[in-house]
């Protein structure tokens, strides 16, 4: 009965071609999965596959290279804006993008973020934001929020002691270089599809070389945060979503 | 007809880069080579050639666009300072993990620290033996003239690609920034090949490319550093480069290079002139080294004087070339301090001669 | 034939640019030729120096602690470079702002009134083409058609107009330097 219905005409949902089959590591519950996905997505509707360049950053996707089948560079910690910049620069036909964790987009790398934003580098940056260094094992981020626990934040983010959680994406749409920002998250079929709409209209906005366009995801940790996926999603939207606000911070003036 | 010219060694650099068919330049000031992206930026060689050069935000930011150019199988380049090729080295790291060519561009000055603008060689160590972290070697250039820079950026990029390994020039205050006759090689056309290992948009029928440095399996890690010294000891084999002048009599040697080598053949000329049967052997490649010629050497002088502009780096090197041989010491001003061929001169006597 | 030169002075003096285009003039000559200039932040306002090699032969060291020449346009350099001079060699300054005479009796000492001269032109950017003329009188190492020749590669072209002001100038210097200390 159930073989039948497996016909090509009856497929609603089938793996993007710009997915490689790699198996990925990342912990079930996981939002980078979802992001990936939507990513490759989009450039394969815009048949921009042989025209795409990726760079990985350092961090719980520091494999990412392997699950987008574009040619991608695998960058040091927080420097993917400044390899996106060295490749766009040499290749201005071509679309570029980074994708960042908070850790290495607005800690370590929050000096090529910032500058490769102010100079419009024409590149796309997907920032992924969970409030937490997952790979390393759960530790502070520049996003985790205040009293948040964190391995290196073990009664919770104080403050005083150790700073203000860092609101970068409202941070770089002030800057005139940055041209399409805008925060979102993947963690329901409604926002996964917002989602890719932003990521689909900042991945066209390449063409018209009108400057950075910058994608947060708001996503969670299930793992780091010591939650089951539900929990962590409940926990994200109760949480995260009242500092980090989804919507469009900086829409083109059209 | 080659042209002629009295340029300053920084901007004869910056000249031979855009000549050489370079693609791109990212770079930051600091002195004493800000006559590079000075010169570069007046040139517009976006105009002249395509060349794309641009002032990053730092020195870090930099050498990332260098590795991202690199990637993508173009001739990229980066020069700094001292204390901004420390800054450089992980990304240096990254490209050489990789194994990326490019071109770096180190015009020493004195240090630790933020030390001096005036002219060293006290980043010897930093340049032969990797610099970064990790089991890696830079091809290692040193000129001595304003006209050798110019010839081994062309050189450089060369090697670069051969070996697909980063190259470094390892220049000074002294040679960045002293004008000389040049002659210039004529303008050469920027590549258009795209390299197979280069992230330059996936090909239909092939795999996607992946540059990267990362193996998270232990055996993956030590075939890439067996490659790695695979590769390195090719160069060994090849890419020796050296001068030898009056050696063919000599009684004593003395080794330097760069900066310190034109000074030490000034010493060597006055000791000629006393009598003391003196040559001289300058390391055009720093790595590799050349530890054979140096080793010969030793069978007939009783003595060698290395003269470097630091606290005795490359005297290591000597003494494993010499292997016990014959006694070699190491004469030295630091701090920016430049050795005159007076000291030179007295300290073979004392050192070495009357030791 | 080798000359090594040292020239010194306040920066805005033209001391580097002086050096260049004796230099660039060595070049036109088929000499060879070597420029060193002090650089850093003691050239903004502080003193500053180049030295200038010309020779038959390939030249060894660029920087050197023992000049032929050295020319001296403030007291700072007199004070440091003085005692650089090779017995016999020459040391030519420039009198005004002098504190003192050199003291040195084994060289050979010229001294060149350039910035009076400069004021008498009504154009003090020329004061170190006067002092050029000076050094060129003592040791003609460069033809006259070579030094302009050299000018032309130093100058940027907007600026050419002005070589006959400083053939002039060079003239000047010539006619006006004035021996004070013979070997």
């Amino acid at each position: 009965m159930a073989e039948n219905l497996i016909k090509p005409e009856n497929l609603v949902y089938k793996k993007t071609s710009v997915m490689t089959d790699k198996v990925m590591h990342y912990c079930p519950g996981c939002g980078h999965g979802t992001a990936h996905r939507i990513l490759a997505e989009v450039i394969d509707e815009m048949g921009i596959q042989n025209e795409t360049i990726g760079v990985a950053p350092v961090g719980c996707s520091v494999l990412a290279y392997n699950y987008f089948d574009v040619d991608m560079t695998e960058a040091a910690h927080g420097r993917a804006p400044a390899v996106a910049t060295g490749i766009r620069r040499v290749f201005p036909e071509k679309y570029v993008f980074t994708y960042q964790g908070d850790g290495d987009l607005a800690a370590i790398g929050t000096a090529e973020t910032i500058h490769a934003c102010n100079r419009g580098e024409n590149i796309l940056i997907v920032f992924i934001n969970n409030g937490i260094y997952g790979m390393t094992g759960g530790q502070m981020a520049p996003t985790t929020l205040e009293g948040m626990k964190s391995s290196t934040s073990p009664r919770g983010r104080d403050i005083k002691t150790m700073g203000n959680p860092l609101k970068i994406t409202e941070l770089v749409a002030q800057l005139p270089g940055s041209y399409f920002v805008t925060r979102q998250s993947v963690h329901t079929p409604g926002s996964v599809r917002k989602a890719k709409r932003a990521i689909k209209k900042a991945m066209e906005y390449q063409k018209l070389n009108k400057g950075t366009c910058l994608v947060e995801i708001v996503s969670n940790c299930n793992s780091g945060w010591k939650m089951t996926p539900v929990q962590a999603n409940k926990w994200m939207e109760e949480n995260m979503f009242p500092f980090f606000p989804l919507g469009d911070i900086k829409v083109p003036q059209e | 007809m080659k042209e002629l010219r009295l340029m300053k060694g920084n901007e004869a650099l910056a000249e031979a880069a855009i000549r050489a068919g370079a693609d791109a330049y990212f770079g930051y000031p600091i002195t004493p080579q800000s006559e590079v992206i000075e010169y570069l930026m007046a040139e517009n060689p976006a105009e002249r050639t395509g060349m794309v050069v641009l002032q990053a935000e730092s020195e870090l930011a930099a050498i990332n666009m260098v590795y991202g150019a690199a990637g993508c199988g173009k001739k990229a380049m980066t020069s700094s300072s001292s204390p901004g090729i420390s800054l450089k080295m992980e990304g240096i790291s990254y490209i050489a993990g990789a194994e990326l060519p490019c071109l770096i561009v180190n015009v020493v000055r004195g240090g630790p620290g933020l030390g001096t603008i005036q002219p060293s060689q006290s980043d010897y160590f930093q340049a032969v033996k990797g610099g970064g972290h990790g089991d890696y070697k830079l091809i290692v250039l040193a000129p001595a003239t304003v006209q050798e820079t110019v010839d081994y950026v062309k050189l450089g990029f060369d090697l670069a690609f051969k070996y697909r390994n980063p190259v470094m020039i390892l220049s000074d205050g002294i040679i960045g920034q002293m004008m000389e006759k040049v002659e210039l090689f004529e303008q050469q056309a920027r590549s258009t090949e795209e390299p197979e290992w280069a992230t330059v948009g996936k090909k239909p029928g092939r795999d996607h490319v992946i540059v990267t440095s990362l193996q998270l399996q232990s055996e993956e890690q030590e075939k890439v550093n067996l490659r790695l010294q695979a590769k390195y000891r090719e160069i060994e084999k090849n890419e020796v480069r050296y001068e030898t002048i009056m050696t063919e009599d000599a009684e004593y040697l003395f080794v330097a290079f760069g900066s310190a080598a034109r000074i030490t053949r000034k010493a060597m000329e006055m000791a000629r002139a006393k009598g003391i049967k003196v040559g001289l052997l300058r390391p055009q490649t720093l790595f590799p080294y050349p530890y054979e010629a140096i080793n010969k050497l030793a069978d007939q002088v009783k003595g060698i004087l290395t003269v470097e502009m630091n606290a005795g780096q490359m005297v290591e090197d000597v003494r494993l070339a010499v292997n016990g041989k014959v006694k070699v010491e190491h004469f030295g001003r630091f701090g920016g301090m430049i050795p005159n061929p007076d000291e030179i001169l007295n300290a073979l006597e004392q050192k070495i001669i009357g030791g | 034939m080798t000359e090594e030169i040292i020239i010194a002075g306040f920066g805005g003096q033209g001391v580097l640019s002086m050096g260049q285009i004796l230099c660039y003039s060595g070049v036109m000559q088929g000499k060879e030729v070597s420029w060193m200039p002090s650089y850093g932040p003691e050239m903004r306002g502080g003193t500053a120096n180049c030295t200038a090699i010309i020779s038959d032969n390939s030249i060894s060291s660029p920087v050197l602690n023992a000049f032929d020449t050295a020319i001296v346009l403030n007291q700072p350099s007199m004070d440091k470079f003085e005692d650089s001079v090779k017995p016999g060699g020459l040391l030519i300054y420039e009198h005004n702002g002098m504190t003192r005479k050199p003291r040195r009796k084994d060289i050979n000492v010229w001294a060149i009134g350039a910035y009076d001269e400069s004021l008498k032109m009504n154009n003090v950017k020329v004061f170190n083409m006067i002092v050029l003329g000076g050094f060129l009188k003592i040791k003609p190492i460069i033809e006259m058609g070579n030094v302009i020749k050299g000018l032309e590669k130093v100058l940027p072209e907007r600026y050419h107009h002005l070589i006959p002001l400083n053939e002039e100038a060079i003239n000047r210097g010539m006619s006006i330097i004035s021996q004070e200390n013979k070997v």
